[in-house]
């Protein structure tokens, strides 16, 4: 008796982009709201951002079940924290949080690609870039998601981080003002929106700074 | 001596390797396509009322849209025993809901985010619950419809539809669906798709149950079955305009 195949998969892909990128007082997260599977598009308004802290925000593309356990998650283990210390989880504290949760699952991963940005406790944009399973640095700017080969060159181009492995250690955040990011991430998203099919309908973008959190809208193309 | 003991050594090797898989495989008996949209005082939901085995239609009245508490309405598509089985873990919700007599009750908000919860922890078992769900309804005039697939995949739009529903009925919904369509327009655009789902998918059936949910509570509407049209003169002589055809 041959052993029997598995003719479902818990896995699914339900693509999107997502993009952050760190300024010297704000962080900018930009994700598009398209939900696909396989050729077809399941809604077009749906939000792959989520703030997990004042000063952190994570958006996170993949397979969407998982993105929103694993956001749920955070969530609750940051209620936690705020009980115990009385204060808000700072973004490079729940940059480790996120990593030892995608790890957790390293033998059943949560298919969630994830980028976290936020302010760090200086006050300077930082941002976090992931794989599944919880592999992270801290850039100057990064992108996940179905779009991201599109998107990840153009930005090196526009915002070239010094090496990391430079000493003294140079900056990575991005000498670009806010206008100016939020201009560059519009810029990206049309781009990658001609070209990746999973990428499209409406450009979420959220930006961080020291008066708080603001979200902005834009249209990107349907087809 | 040793031949006897080698041969119940294999044999109980043998009945551990063919201990029987307690995971669901594949569905049995299922439904097709729901449909479900936002009017102006509710939601409207639409499914037939087939349950087919395979190829063949083994069952003709199987209600594939319920209510659930007070303010919401559950349509499935895939395998009905486990629908069944999701309405038996409702059943328990909404009853220890009621058993608090605080004067709340559960919304359909709520009652997605606890199905959503129970599709995704059943495929983390590796062991699904194999149906595709449409839940709506209306708490306190605020309107909501949703949808979670057997992997746990959840989203809330104006229109939502499961299985072949997501091709055929979904353009068309994107096309004429509107804020505040009353209650005939909604259900000409639901007998609209349920019609092209008729002719083209092949586990439909031609015996649709209507059903809607407004602030004042559950309606089912009595099975009816659409007018269709076979006759179409392309049909008749199909070859007529194919040179060398047959």
């Amino acid at each position: 008796m041959t052993k029997q195949q598995a003719n479902w998969s818990p896995y699914d892909n339900n693509g999107g982009s997502c993009v952050a990128i760190a300024g010297a007082d704000y962080c900018v997260i930009a994700a598009d709201t398209r939900m696909s599977t396989g050729y077809n598009i399941l809604t077009r308004d749906y939000s792959k951002i989520c703030k997990l802290a004042d000063k952190c925000v994570m958006a996170s593309s993949g397979f969407q079940a998982d993105v929103r356990a694993l956001q749920k998650v955070l969530a609750a283990r940051h209620l936690i924290y705020q009980h115990q210390h009385n204060k808000q989880m700072s973004c490079p504290a729940m940059g480790q949080l996120l990593s030892n949760t995608l790890y957790y699952k390293r033998f059943f991963p949560y298919y969630s690609f994830n980028v976290l940005g936020g302010l760090d406790n200086e006050g300077k944009g930082c941002v976090f870039t992931y794989d599944a399973v919880g592999s992270y640095e801290r850039v100057g700017y990064s992108s996940q998601g179905s779009g991201s080969t599109l998107i990840m060159p153009f930005l090196d181009n526009q915002l070239k981080s010094p090496s990391p492995l430079l000493l003294p250690a140079q900056d990575a955040v991005t000498p670009l003002s806010e206008s100016e990011a939020i201009d560059l991430v519009k810029t990206c998203f049309a781009s990658a929106t001609e070209r990746d099919i999973y990428t499209g309908d409406k450009l979420e973008i959220v930006i961080l700074n020291a008066d708080g959190i603001r979200r902005e809208y834009m249209e990107l193309r349907k087809d | 001596m040793n031949l006897i003991d080698s041969t119940q050594a294999k044999n109980t090797l043998l009945s551990s390797e063919i201990a029987a898989s307690e995971r669901t495989l594949y569905p049995y008996v299922t439904g097709t396509s729901v449909i479900g949209i936002k009017y102006k005082d509710g939601i409207l939901m639409a499914a037939d009322m087939g349950g087919s085995y395979g190829s063949t239609l083994r069952y003709k009245s199987v209600e594939r849209l319920k209510p659930v508490g007070k303010h919401s309405l559950l349509g499935a598509s895939g395998e009905i025993s486990d629908f069944q089985e999701i309405l038996r873990y409702l059943d328990e919700l909404i009853l220890y809901d009621n058993m608090w007599d605080d004067g709340n009750s559960l919304g359909p908000k709520e009652v997605h985010n606890y199905l959503t919860r129970v599709m995704y922890n059943r495929r983390n078992k590796f062991n699904p619950l194999w149906n595709s769900l449409v839940l709506g309804g209306v708490k306190n005039g605020q309107k909501y419809l949703g949808t979670v697939s057997m992997i746990g995949v959840h989203f809330e739009d104006n229109h939502v539809a499961t299985g072949f529903g997501n091709h055929l009925a979904r353009p068309i919904l994107r096309d004429e669906w509107h804020e505040n369509l009353s209650f005939e327009d909604g259900v000409k655009l639901l007998e609209k798709c349920m019609l092209v789902l008729l002719y083209r998918d092949r586990s439909a059936v031609n015996k649709l149950q209507i059903a809607k949910i407004t602030e004042e509570g559950f309606t089912s509407y009595p099975p009816y079955a659409l007018k269709t049209f076979w006759n179409f003169s392309a049909f008749q002589n199909p070859t007529v305009g194919a040179e060398g055809s047959w």
